[in-house]
């Protein structure tokens, strides 16, 4: 099958592959590039464990193909502590017992980020909103919007 | 959390260091910085891919399967059928002599539900591995089948299951598991009231947002090392050496970390084929279920009717208890017999009853085989027996908390299945869940112990 090339940024570092045409996002970061954190828990868009970054947006990696991908700026949740210090979302989802299995978190911190970096101060109906892609059969989700929520006034704290 | 050590306090010999200290998971470190290796996580060189051709029929006589298109296919390494597999049929519960055998891994002459693996197809890629499975080729001879749990019991219902010669499971005890205390025709004769009610329940997916999967790699030494999402480790590895008839030592599992579970990850259902899939082409394989096998191929909550008869008394005492249940394994056992033994057990509910009669029964039927989910074969049933006292309580017009409190089991209480009850804490439970919920009950009750009698 033909190969086609890609080259893009992946939180912050600059990657080039060969990838056979219709590779989705999602598996040329898993198996090309090695980038595990996006989970694939449906392949068909409906459970949000792929979410990832581009170009500040939050898409699906899996209904995303490489090949769309050239010259964005993609982030993902591997990408996200900086230093080795937790962004405040990894570090309220840590205290907040948000996570369980942890399968779903790596797509549902990416959500969130998107949130806070456009509603730094979100209501719960934001952050409800923000997260109804994602799906988390463990938590019942009430922890990981307490987290979400703590995670902004962490961050609005910073600020002041 | 506040943590009440005012109960127990002359029986309790712990410190409770743990118990209420926020204490943080080991495991979320890895989770929010997306570190944690969950078997698909694992990529080798090389990997293959495994894809199910799967039985489109709920009953079938499988006349023959054609693989020769399919082995052409481009991609394709290998194809398996039942031959390639050392010991085909098997049952998971064998480990603790639960048999007979009735399952196979790969189907050999019958399929007996819908989705039923019958050919696994490896390829290069996963899209290869697909395309060569549609094109296996499987000629079928439909057969009646059964879906009802009451129809397959009856006489001239399709069988589903020759291993198992009849549409239940036979335990030592005939064709269901039975509890017997006291006498229960008895107690109903001396009832003021009779209740007789029938509850029932269809198969719960536990939909796990990883789905069902392993990753097999060969080892230099003849050894094979499984990466694998199974809840049950070690009863995988002893599953997997008895299929494989391979030396338990020849097989390192990897795993622990599980992507949602519930009780839908116990069965041993992809590792030994991915196995053997690595042993006979000397490659790494990677089986993991698509979204659609998770929803429609593991197996779910087991579907359940209850059917419960109480006599009770005006004062609130219920003097007898029949109950009949049954448990719809779907076409093989997995870990349905345990699951209907356990309601067995468990049936006549946290309370002390002095006439009991159980019969519960594992139906197998033409259905998606049914397994282990979070409290199977309880959980329905308390789902029954609760809404049953709550139907006893309004039928002799009692508080329906104070109804339990009056039937609550204690410590020394005599259990219907021959148990003695101990650590029971049922009525200091419902003492403080009527304080939290505001709904009071006679101070009596307020005053009741689990284990000081007459207080
Ligand atoms: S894997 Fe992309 S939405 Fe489920
Ligand atoms: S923590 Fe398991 S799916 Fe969300």
């Amino acid at each position: 099958m033909a190969k086609v090339p890609v080259q893009f940024t992946l939180n912050g570092s600059e990657k080039a592959e060969f990838v056979e045409s219709g590779t989705t996002l999602l598996n040329a970061l898993r198996d090309k590039i090695g980038d595990t954190s996006p989970k694939g828990g449906c392949h068909q868009g409906t459970c949000g464990a792929c979410s990832v970054i581009i170009d500040g947006e939050l898409r699906l990696s899996c209904l995303t193909l490489a090949e769309t991908c050239g010259g964005a700026n993609i982030k993902t949740t591997a990408g996200l502590a900086e230093g080795g210090v937790l962004h405040p979302l990894q570090r309220a989802f840590l205290d907040g017992f948000a996570t369980q299995c942890g399968f779903c978190t790596p797509g549902m911190i990416m959500a969130a980020k998107v949130l806070l970096d456009r509603t730094p101060n979100p209501s719960r109906e934001d952050v409800v909103e923000a997260l109804s892609g994602n799906v988390c059969r463990c938590t019942g989700y009430e922890p990981i919007i307490q987290a979400v929520l703590s995670a902004a006034r962490a961050n609005s704290q910073n600020v002041a | 959390m506040e943590l009440r050590k005012d109960y127990f306090a002359d029986v309790r010999t712990d410190g409770l260091n743990e118990i209420g200290q926020p204490r943080p998971r080991l495991d979320s470190p890895g989770h929010v910085t997306g570190k944690t290796a969950y078997f698909a996580d694992r990529n080798f060189p090389g990997m293959l891919h495994l894809k199910m051709v799967r039985s489109p029929h709920h009953h079938a006589r499988i006349r023959s399967i054609d693989t020769s298109e399919a082995e052409k296919h481009p991609g394709v390494v290998k194809v398996l059928t039942a031959r390639d597999v050392p010991h085909n049929v098997y049952t998971i519960l064998i480990l603790i002599q639960i048999g007979p055998e009735d399952e196979t891994v790969l189907a050999d002459g019958k399929v007996r539900w819908k989705g039923e693996a019958v050919v696994a197809v490896l390829a290069e890629t996963e899209r290869a591995a697909q395309e060569a499975a549609a094109k296996v080729k499987v000629d079928y001879e439909v057969l009646p089948a059964v879906f009802d749990m009451e129809e397959a019991l009856k006489p001239g219902a399709p069988l589903v299951n020759e291993y198992h010669g009849q549409n239940y499971y036979l335990y030592d005890s005939g064709e269901c598991r039975k509890v017997r205390f006291g006498d229960v025709e008895a107690g109903f004769a001396q009832a003021d009231h009779i209740l007789e009610q029938s509850y029932q329940s269809s198969p719960i997916e536990h939909a796990p947002t990883e789905t069902t999967g392993c990753v097999v790699a060969p080892e230099g030494n003849d050894r094979f090392t499984c990466y694998t999402n199974t809840q049950a480790m070690f009863f995988t590895l002893d599953n997997a050496s008895i299929i494989l008839q391979m030396q338990g030592s020849k097989l390192h599992f990897v795993g622990g970390t599980v992507g949602g579970g519930f009780g839908g990850k116990v069965d041993v259902i992809v590792e030994p084929i991915a196995i053997l899939a690595a042993k006979l082409t000397g490659r790494p394989v990677c089986f993991i279920y698509s979204r659609e096998e998770e929803m429609q191929i593991s197996s779910p909550r087991a579907a359940e009717k209850v059917v419960i008869k109480d006599g009770v008394m005006k004062d609130g005492r219920i003097v007898a208890r029949k109950v009949t249940g049954y448990t719809d394994a779907g076409a093989y056992s997995r870990h349905s017999p345990y699951g209907a033994q356990k309601g067995a057990a468990h049936y006549p509910g946290p309370y002390t009853i002095p006439n009991v009669w159980i019969d519960t029964y594992c139906v197998y039927t033409n259905r998606t085989p049914s397994s282990a989910m979070r409290g199977f074969g309880v959980t329905i049933g308390d789902f029954a027996l609760e809404v049953q006292m709550d139907k006893l309580a309004r039928l002799i017009g009692m508080d329906p908390l104070e109804l339990r409190f009056i039937n609550a089991y204690r410590d020394g209480d005599m259990k219907a299945h021959r148990q003695p009850t101990e650590g029971a804490a049922l009525i200091e439970c419902m003492q403080e869940a009527s304080r939290a919920a505001n709904w009071p009950v006679a101070e009596k009750y307020m005053a009741m112990s689990s284990y000081r009698k007459g207080a």
